[in-house]
């Protein structure tokens, strides 16, 4: 009736209803982008906001802390836990928890010591059965909650415990095992950075390929009948994201330059954000996070969808581990103990993956640790004793929950869930 | 406008047709005889007090429950609805009354949960025009189907389980309390909508409490009482008369005396 008016005179099939305003100009987009934040959709604003007031004070405090060499060292240490941090996200997605990944860390650790430097065997076979022992870890605890319904806070806790003393079983008396220094692991965790070339055009090709998607769809939309972004706005994007992403290439490449480890935890990061907004199982991951009983009714077999995320947090904790190891060259008692469980957590959070579950994005990972690791360095540089960084972190990750928590109640009071 | 349309309608071809339906639980028959016929372009609803079998005959036709006697035949043949999967293969497609939705998810998402297009990398553009144009068909009033559930109405949610449901081309649909818990506009809305789905050549069985949402859009009423069929009505029948026949507070056969009088207790207790 009126529906058919107004379509008449407006052809886009999105843009019939006339109560709807639509971010279509640059002015509407920053308007729209403001409203989102105040009805508690964030983002990753807060991760942005608190970058740039550590940064400011850490710098002010020693000015050694935005350096380049400080920074490469940092990525450095992003690259291990992010890694775990990423298997978080996973798990979190779907609601649930896992508390043991700094155990099943440093459990993949110790095994990687054993397999590869006491045993003898081949490094990549000592990596692989690493990688699906921690699999194998995942799977018992899905299988535990898929088939028992035990909860996974439990589970994983007793879990932490359990891989912990295994670790100990593990490494024996000496209580560590040190990695041979110059074997390719090693270096990697270490030295290796990317040619200052190859960054650049990584850089280049990131923009790029989100110029070509974002034409594509476009051109297939307008086919179609549906609004569109125009032309000078993926251009104006593409180049944002060159130009930020070349600016932070050049200035690591004063430094030491880019690590390949760093290099690695983005890929895994790209690979895991496509796999969880363009996939099928993505959808199932963030439904059966929503809203578990409607994911079943849709058909979505939620025990495997569990399944995958259970398995995929353990197995990237191990990798974490692995990365761990070759960092500090070595497999000890110590490794994944402490704060690591925390600050992969943490991280997680503070880059904006909900604790309640349906709401997250693998670049959380990515951000979440830029941040604690900052802070962790930071306090480094300063010569603080662990008593206050632990205290500091602490205080972080409460922070982090606590807007996280408001935010929530806020898009629930907006309708955005 | 409705009471235009609902004249106009004469009942297509015969959907689904129930004959001698029984149900039994152990000891419990659920459902005793059930014949029930619904038509294509017709709305039946089935009504009835709580326990009188609406629920588990609307579980045996979304293949939830199997009967344990009794002949379905749905469009033309004998069916053996074993799981909701063949139900829904059939063409019988079931929208619950609520948990069907997953709030943090748009509207396109929702549409096409459990069904997307080309899974390894998603086509978001053909499920989005799809969604478009499930929506425009009911006329539905959805701002835009990229907003998360959450932001939308009652109603408005009903419309998205309702197009979901239609994303399968069915050629029944089941409601379950499709006005419950929504207020005055958003009902009226739902039953716009119910309109728009007959005008589909669709059968449709709806169930409910809400006499004035049945007599508002249902071509028959069917009434259950305790697992039995007891009388069937056409939309002008008087509250009163459907009340009686739902309660069987005021029957008037004899043969249906007996019964009453063995359940005595029960209807008594009832204001």
């Amino acid at each position: 009736m009126n529906q058919e008016t107004q379509q008449g005179s407006a052809p886009l099939l999105d843009r019939s209803d006339v109560r709807v305003k639509h971010a279509d100009t640059i002015g509407g987009t920053i308007g729209a982008f403001i409203d989102r934040v105040r009805s508690g959709d964030l983002g990753s604003l807060p991760v942005i906001v608190g970058l740039i007031i550590i940064c400011t004070v850490f710098q002010s405090l020693n000015p050694v802390f935005l350096a380049p060499n400080n920074l490469v060292n940092l990525l450095f240490d992003c690259s291990t836990v992010g890694v775990i941090s990423l298997g978080i996200v996973c798990i979190l997605m779907v609601g649930e928890i896992d508390l043991s990944v700094g155990s099943v860390s440093g459990f993949s650790s110790a095994l990687l010591g054993v397999l590869w430097v006491n045993s003898g065997w081949p490094v990549a076979v000592a990596i692989i059965v690493a990688l699906v022992l921690g699999a194998a870890i995942g799977a018992l605890y899905s299988f535990l909650f898929n088939r028992f319904g035990m909860p996974s806070f439990v589970s994983t806790l007793a879990g932490l415990l359990a891989w912990l003393g295994l670790q100990l079983y593990l490494l024996g008396s000496s209580g560590s095992i040190n990695l041979p220094y110059g074997s390719p692991l090693v270096n990697f965790g270490q030295t290796l950075v990317m040619p200052d070339a190859v960054s650049y055009a990584l850089a280049a090709i990131a923009g790029i390929v989100v110029f070509v998607t974002g034409y594509r769809t476009a051109a297939r939309r307008r086919v179609a009948g549906l609004s569109a972004s125009s032309l000078g706005r993926l251009l104006l994007q593409a180049a944002a994201v060159i130009v930020i992403l070349e600016f932070i290439v050049y200035y690591l490449n004063q430094g030491r330059g880019v690590p390949w480890m760093f290099g690695l935890f983005v890929a895994l990061c790209v690979i895991m954000n496509y796999a969880l907004t363009r996939t099928k199982w993505g959808r199932s991951m963030t439904a059966v996070g929503g809203n578990r009983e409607a994911a079943r009714r849709a058909g979505i077999n939620v025990r495997r969808i569990y399944l995958s995320a259970f398995v995929l947090c353990s197995t990237l904790a191990a990798a974490g581990g692995l990365l761990a190891a070759a960092r500090l060259a070595s497999a000890s008692q110590q490794a994944g103990t402490g704060d690591v469980n925390l600050n992969a957590i943490a991280a997680a959070v503070i880059g904006g993956t909900s604790l309640f579950g349906g709401r997250g994005s693998a670049y959380s990972a990515l951000l979440g640790i830029i941040v604690i690791q900052s802070i962790a360095s930071g306090l480094t540089l300063l010569d603080l004793s662990s008593s206050l960084r632990y205290m500091i972190t602490g205080a972080v990750l409460a922070i982090a929950v606590i807007v996280d928590s408001l935010a929530r109640r806020s898009r629930l009071s907006h309708g955005r869930a | 406008m409705p009471e235009s349309d609902r004249q106009d309608s004469a009942p297509g071809e015969r959907v689904l047709s129930l004959r001698g339906v029984s149900k039994h639980f152990g000891a419990v028959s659920a459902l005793t005889d059930v014949d029930l016929d619904v038509h294509a372009g017709e709305v039946v609803a089935l009504v009835g007090d709580n326990g009188a079998g609406k629920s588990t005959l609307v579980k045996v036709l979304a293949g939830v429950h199997q009967p344990s006697s009794g002949t379905i035949t749905f469009a033309g043949k004998e069916v053996v609805l074993a799981d909701p999967a063949t139900a829904l293969g059939l063409g019988i497609a079931t929208v619950f009354q609520d948990l069907a939705l997953c709030e943090n998810l748009d509207v396109v998402a929702n549409i096409f949960l459990g069904r997307e297009l080309n899974p390894p990398r998603l086509d978001e553009v053909s499920m989005e025009i799809r969604a478009w144009t499930l929506l425009n068909e009911l006329s539905a009033r959805i701002p835009s189907v990229r907003e998360p559930v959450a932001s939308l109405s009652g109603g408005q949610r009903q419309t998205v389980a309702i197009a979901r449901s239609l994303l399968t081309e069915p050629k029944l649909i089941l409601l379950d309390e499709p006005t419950a818990a929504l207020g005055v506009a958003q009902t009226a809305e739902v039953l716009d909508l119910i309109e728009r789905v007959r005008a589909r050549d669709l059968g449709v069985i709806m169930i409910s409490h809400n006499m004035e949402d049945v007599r508002a859009v249902a071509d028959r009423i069917v009434v259950l009482r305790l697992g039995r069929n007891n009388g069937e009505f056409g939309p002008d029948a008087s509250n009163q008369e459907l009340v009686a026949a739902i309660t069987g507070a005021d029957e008037n056969s004899v043969s249906r005396r007996a019964t009453r009088r063995r359940s005595q207790q029960a209807p008594e207790a009832r204001p």
